[in-house]
């Protein structure tokens, strides 16, 4: 275990969330079997009091959960001196069994909390809660998926042991050792170029088509889900290597480094909120039955749907000039 | 643009309704910018600390080769050179003769050294400025120290080094080689170490694991190891300090939820009449987030600020002992200012989440409250 403040801001984050989450999890039981609008119980006024609590907890937790998911990356990235051949996040990430799946799971936390914000920002604008059941058995499946990066995260950092020089063992202590592996590969380039810009074209296509007509939510919200894992394997097929102009290093993690300008910042905030927007949209619309929610969507989708649509568009731009300014020729000439 | 202004009348609001209370919000202030200063100072002179740290180690030679007799470091024969030099991959060579002597007349230790970039006449010393504060002499004094077999050798100070290499060079005496060997009896033909030049740095695992196979009975430091060694040293100072402060953090946590679920009458009645002019529970809720909001932007900003220049401006008074380490002849030096965004953001979320998170509950308690309750 490494003693890191970053580390104990974590750890600190996720015990806190899931302090917040468990309850509301619970809460979130109590919402699906009991809730009933048409009732003027005192039970149900009870629980429209407390969707106020744990809706504001909710938040704060998701919001602090995009924010764990930066810090995580800047973490691990920042260990990698502590490990014999890391040079980077991936160093780290590799250094015991748990690292990739903390970082899944993580970013998988990051999508799902993304969404839930989304219909809870259209959720809290309609007077007669439309979509507390879908909200709250949203809850029911983040609360495992939390639990689940925390269990990952505490095993990950625990796990970790700094190579530092001992004074009891008298030789190198790193030789023999293998080192922690740093690579990760590539697909090849050409036809990852190929299914990169289809299918961000084809996203970006239906996203102004939904913003313009406001129909075709629910297949903005399907490209924009397959749109983000080919655009993280196309920056590390290609894109990463236009901007190191070095054909072998696929690294998606040095991008958020100084020596590239922080680049990656740029590359991976807009890729994220876009498709959190898309898919939060997405789901909502398939859930938006009821009349007063179908308003609140037709006054706002068409401003996020663009929000999303520029995000994705300004992602395959950075994309289109960091090849066009490179150096590097990867396909032949 | 609309949501903006609603914003920012909430914030009007707030900031008129703090200023009301001002007793109660400066009085959280005041703890919770004590909190951010605390854990701030920690991690800025940590990380100062560990700057200095690895700028020093640039300058270290890529390996250091030590002998072992019977597990302790020993004198390395000049001979060991020999086969180290056919190892493809380095670039320079050298031996080195360094070490230390207790001084008894001020009661601290002194790093002795033939430097291998200059020429010291024998007879003569340069001394780093500790020790000439120490021992109160300057250019041209004559020092004396006792040496092997109680001999008394007299040294002329050639010169005081700057006070700017204080970090490396405040207990330091510069001498040649030949006054060395004399001094402490090591005889021609041994070294304290010796230090490889590696030209690329994917090679020094290699040259490393050449050298423990060339010469078994020797040890091979990496500067890499060195650089690790000193990060989770600093790391590990630093993650203590802030483990033993998080008792202070679970205190602030409660004094938040007390301060914040202890709602006067005065303030009651002020929610219960904005909810009869209309405020729903959300806008209530709202402004009291805003209220937490800026008291934490507040406090975070000036928290921060008072840290920077306790440790860039006092160099950590207050923190010194604990983290710094100790010497007699500790060196005096400014640290360079470092900030970088993983602290940052470190720090915010080990204040600001669980100050909201600890505020949550009697925040919502507030905001629910019914008029008719508050106003009859």
């Amino acid at each position: 275990m490494l003693f890191q403040p970053a580390i104990i801001a974590l750890l600190l984050a996720d015990g806190l969330s899931l302090l917040l989450l468990v309850p509301a999890g619970l809460f979130a039981i109590r919402i699906l079997r009991r809730w009933d609008l048409q009732s003027g119980s005192a039970q149900q006024i009870r629980l429209e009091e407390h969707t106020y609590l744990v809706t504001t907890g909710l938040a704060l937790v998701f919001i602090a959960q995009i924010l764990t998911l930066l810090l995580f990356v800047f973490t691990t990235d920042h260990l990698a001196v502590q490990f014999v051949g890391a040079m980077c996040a991936v160093g780290t990430l590799n250094a015991n069994a748990w690292g990739f799946s903390a970082l899944l799971l993580r970013m998988g936390l990051f999508l799902l909390a993304g969404t839930w914000l989304v219909m809870n920002y259209i959720d809290s604008r309609a007077y007669d809660y439309p979509l507390i059941r879908v909200k709250y058995a949203l809850v029911l499946l983040i609360v495992p998926l939390a639990l689940a990066a925390a269990g990952a995260q505490l095993a990950f950092f625990t796990g970790l042991d700094a190579d530092v020089i001992t004074s009891c063992c008298g030789s190198l202590f790193s030789a023999g050792e293998p080192a922690v592996t740093a690579d990760l590969a590539g697909l090849p380039p050409l036809p990852a170029m190929g299914t990169f810009y289809t299918v961000l074209g084809l996203t970006i296509l239906a996203g102004a088509w939904y913003a313009l007509r406001g129909r075709g939510a629910l297949l903005f919200a399907g490209l924009s889900a397959i749109a983000f894992p080919v655009s993280i394997a196309a920056v590390i097929a290609f894109i990463s290597l236009y901007v190191y102009e070095h054909p072998h290093h696929h690294c998606p993690f040095c991008l958020l480094k100084s020596e590239y300008g922080y680049l990656g910042y740029g590359l991976y905030l807009p890729l994220f909120t876009a498709t959190t927007l898309a898919v939060g949209l997405g789901i909502t619309s398939a859930f938006a039955k009821a009349a007063s929610v179908r308003a609140v969507l037709a006054g706002v989708a068409p401003r996020l749907a663009w929000t999303a649509t520029l995000l994705f568009t300004l992602f395959m731009l950075q994309a289109i000039w960091f090849t066009w300014r490179s150096n590097l020729i990867l396909l032949g000439e | 643009m609309h949501w903006f202004a609603k914003q920012r009348y909430l914030i009007d609001y707030t900031v008129a309704a703090m200023l009301r209370r001002r007793a109660k919000n400066v009085g959280l202030l005041a703890v919770y910018t004590t909190i951010v200063f605390l854990l701030a100072s920690v991690m800025l002179y940590s990380n100062a600390l560990k700057q200095e740290a690895s700028v020093l180690l640039k300058e270290a030679p890529e390996l250091v080769v030590q002998r072992m007799v019977a597990g302790r470091h020993d004198l390395i024969p000049a001979d060991y050179l020999e086969p180290l030099r056919g190892i493809r991959g380095v670039r320079r060579l050298e031996g080195r003769l360094w070490g230390y002597f207790y001084d008894s007349t001020v009661n601290a230790n002194y790093t002795f050294m033939v430097p291998p970039e200059r020429d010291i006449d024998p007879g003569s010393i340069v001394i780093g400025d500790a020790i000439a504060r120490a021992r109160g002499s300057e250019t041209g004094d004559v020092l004396a120290f006792r040496g092997a077999g109680e001999t008394l050798y007299p040294f002329r100070v050639a010169e005081v080094l700057p006070h700017e290499s204080a970090i490396v060079a405040a207990d330091l005496v510069l001498l040649s080689e030949a006054d060395f060997r004399g001094f402490f009896g090591i005889p021609p033909g041994k070294f304290t170490d010796i230090t490889l030049t590696v030209a690329n740095p994917k090679e020094v695992r290699t040259v490393a694991e050449k050298v423990v196979s060339a010469l078994p009975d020797t040890r091979p430091i990496l500067r890499e190891e060195m650089q690790r060694t000193y990060a989770s040293l600093f790391d590990w100072r630093e993650g203590m300090v802030l483990v033993l402060l998080a008792g202070a953090l679970l205190a602030f946590a409660i004094l938040a939820w007390e301060k914040a679920s202890g709602l006067s009458a005065d303030e009651r009645r002020e929610i219960g009449i904005l909810k009869a002019v209309g405020w729903g529970t959300g806008d209530v809720l709202k402004m009291k987030l805003w209220e937490g909001g800026l008291l934490s932007m507040l406090a975070f900003l000036l928290g921060f600020t008072l840290a920077y220049w306790h440790v860039f401006g006092t160099s950590a008074a207050l923190l010194a002992p604990a983290l710094k380490g100790w010497a007699v002849l500790y060196p005096n030096f400014e640290l360079t200012p470092a900030v970088d965004g993983l602290q940052l953001t470190s720090l915010f979320v080990i204040t600001v989440f669980p100050y909201t998170a600890s505020t949550l509950v009697p925040v919502w308690r507030a905001a629910v409250t019914h008029p008719d309750v508050v106003m009859r």
